[in-house]
């Protein structure tokens, strides 16, 4: 399998090929794609990123089709990305930012989505703070379904940019050492990731305050460890997840303080890691907290990077996504 | 499978094109090769190198792929979506005359995919057209301007060509009943 193979340039096209293809209407999650569709979608996302550097950033192909980005949840980022990947795609779309909609008047999200649906959508971007919610709309609608991050669950696009710019670095993902340091317990970008590392044959190795680390996390085939010097030590890729202060209903450490001094990452720390190591972070970031700004402005610095790669990856998805919406 | 072109024949094609090019166009300035994705790219560096060879001239070549662009995209509700490849047009198009190649000349459906899609990188001073075969049934208004050989076929025939870049051998094949 060219699973690690970089983007095909010359290879002849193989048009009877059935196996180029996902297999399923919805993005949902990370977990269900096999290593040939993560590594379609990141191949075309290779495509794609040259669009956004020509004079007319914008090809026709979803021309007609529409798109609803439904948002339960605060986010610049990620709707943003979603909205120029879109745009640059041709679709027609439009935004619904839950504090101007229906929900405000008690509508249930059931209730909202199968109206939207009547108007006849091709797909449903959506993030919500429940876990499981975009599982729940992939079964009652044809639209195509993407989940832009549920809860605690997953956050699919982020893991596929991550590992996009891991990839353009380093050209590959299998064997590659993965330090991941921070909120681990909240954390979509977790579960995302590591799926997707997992699948593509990284090392993960995840690190937080033991009262952040999810039980039982031993058993997605990660190491876990609440030392960040043993985390980062020859580490290829250096991961940050920010401290979700909103999702903290108890007291998980003593003050942010004391997070930093013991987790966050700085100049120091980083020297454990290889000479070539990259720095992420799926942003926003609490400076001073997970990140010394010495780092997050550093020169292994990709974060800003990642930000560009999201709009590749979202135009992958959603350009692969379309050939199967059953929405006609 | 009849074979209809062979590696002598093909070459002795491109460069006849390459002189066609260069007579039509009084040298080779201002002009820039861009080959359609998949064949045409191959064809299209071999005739950059046939122009510098004749004429001392480095004409730039880029790769277009137009899989976005193309009309029968989402046609199909459910299926597999083709699969998109890298456009590497790494110069400005504006006010060159772009030499756009491609390996079969068919219903001009590829050609007009291809001729948005240089739109949207500048304003061209003029596009010709450069194809190894032109095997008719054209079903859009276009014509090649220069055409290695013309094949007379059958809607129900179809034609192979191979490139040493991609398949190891240079030859055009003709397959099915006339």
């Amino acid at each position: 399998m060219k699973t690690h193979a970089p983007a095909p340039t010359d290879a002849p096209a193989d048009p009877a090929s059935g196996t180029l293809r996902l297999k399923s209407k919805d993005l949902l999650g990370i977990a269900g794609l096999d290593a040939g569709e993560i590594t379609l979608i990141l191949d075309t996302a290779d495509a794609m990123r040259e669009i956004g550097s020509r004079p007319i950033k914008k090809v026709p192909t979803l021309r007609g089709r529409t798109v609803v980005n439904l948002f339960f949840e605060p986010s610049t980022r990620t709707r943003t990305s979603f909205e120029i990947a879109e745009k640059r795609l041709s679709a027609d779309t439009l935004s619904i930012a839950t504090a101007t909609s229906s929900v405000t008047k008690g509508e249930t999200l059931v209730d909202t989505v199968r109206n939207l649906e009547a108007m006849a959508p091709d797909m449903i971007v959506m993030r919500h703070a429940s876990s499981g919610a975009a599982h729940l709309l992939a079964r009652i609608c044809r639209s195509a379904i993407i989940n832009a991050g549920d809860g605690m669950h997953e956050h699919p696009t982020q893991a596929l940019l991550d590992a996009y710019t891991i990839r353009a670095h380093k050209g590959r993902l299998a064997g590659l050492n993965v330090a991941i340091v921070g909120d681990l317990l909240h954390s979509r970008v977790l579960r995302s990731n590591v799926a997707l590392l997992k699948t593509m044959g990284a090392d993960v190795c995840a690190c937080a305050p033991s009262t952040l680390m999810p039980p039982g996390f031993d058993r997605f085939g990660v190491k876990a460890t609440s030392s960040v010097d043993e985390a980062v030590e020859g580490a290829d890729v250096v991961m940050l997840l920010r401290i979700q202060h909103e999702r903290m209903d108890g007291h998980f450490f003593p003050t942010v303080r004391e997070y930093f001094s013991l987790f966050g990452m700085t100049p120091a720390r980083l020297r454990r890691a290889r000479p070539d190591v990259i720095v992420m972070h799926p942003g926003p970031m609490n400076r001073g907290v997970e990140i010394d700004s010495a780092v997050a402005d550093g020169p292994y610095s990709v974060i800003l990077e990642q930000v560009s790669n999201g709009v590749a990856v979202r135009m992958a998805v959603l350009y692969l996504l379309a050939g199967s919406s059953e929405a006609e | 499978m009849p074979q209809v072109m062979d590696a002598d024949r093909m070459s002795r094609a491109l460069t006849r094109i390459g002189h066609e090019i260069l007579e039509r166009n009084r040298g080779a300035a201002e002009l820039a090769l861009v080959g359609i994705r998949t064949r045409g790219v191959p064809i299209a560096r071999r005739l950059a190198r046939i122009l510098h060879e004749i004429n001392g001239d480095h004409v730039p070549t880029g790769a277009l792929d137009i899989t976005l662009y193309r009309d029968d995209l989402m046609r199909n509700p459910v299926g597999p979506q083709p699969v998109v490849r890298r456009t590497e047009i790494p110069f400005s198009i504006d006010n060159r005359r772009i030499l756009l190649v491609d390996d079969v000349l068919y219903t001009g459906r590829t050609t007009r995919a291809a001729l948005d899609a240089l739109i949207d990188f500048g304003r061209p001073r003029a596009i010709q057209l450069v194809v190894l075969v032109d095997r008719g049934h054209r079903e859009l208004p276009i014509k090649a301007d220069y055409v290695g050989k013309n094949l007379p076929t059958s809607s129900r025939q179809s034609i192979q060509v191979r490139l040493q870049e991609i398949d190891g051998v240079d030859e055009v094949l003709i397959e099915g009943e006339s």
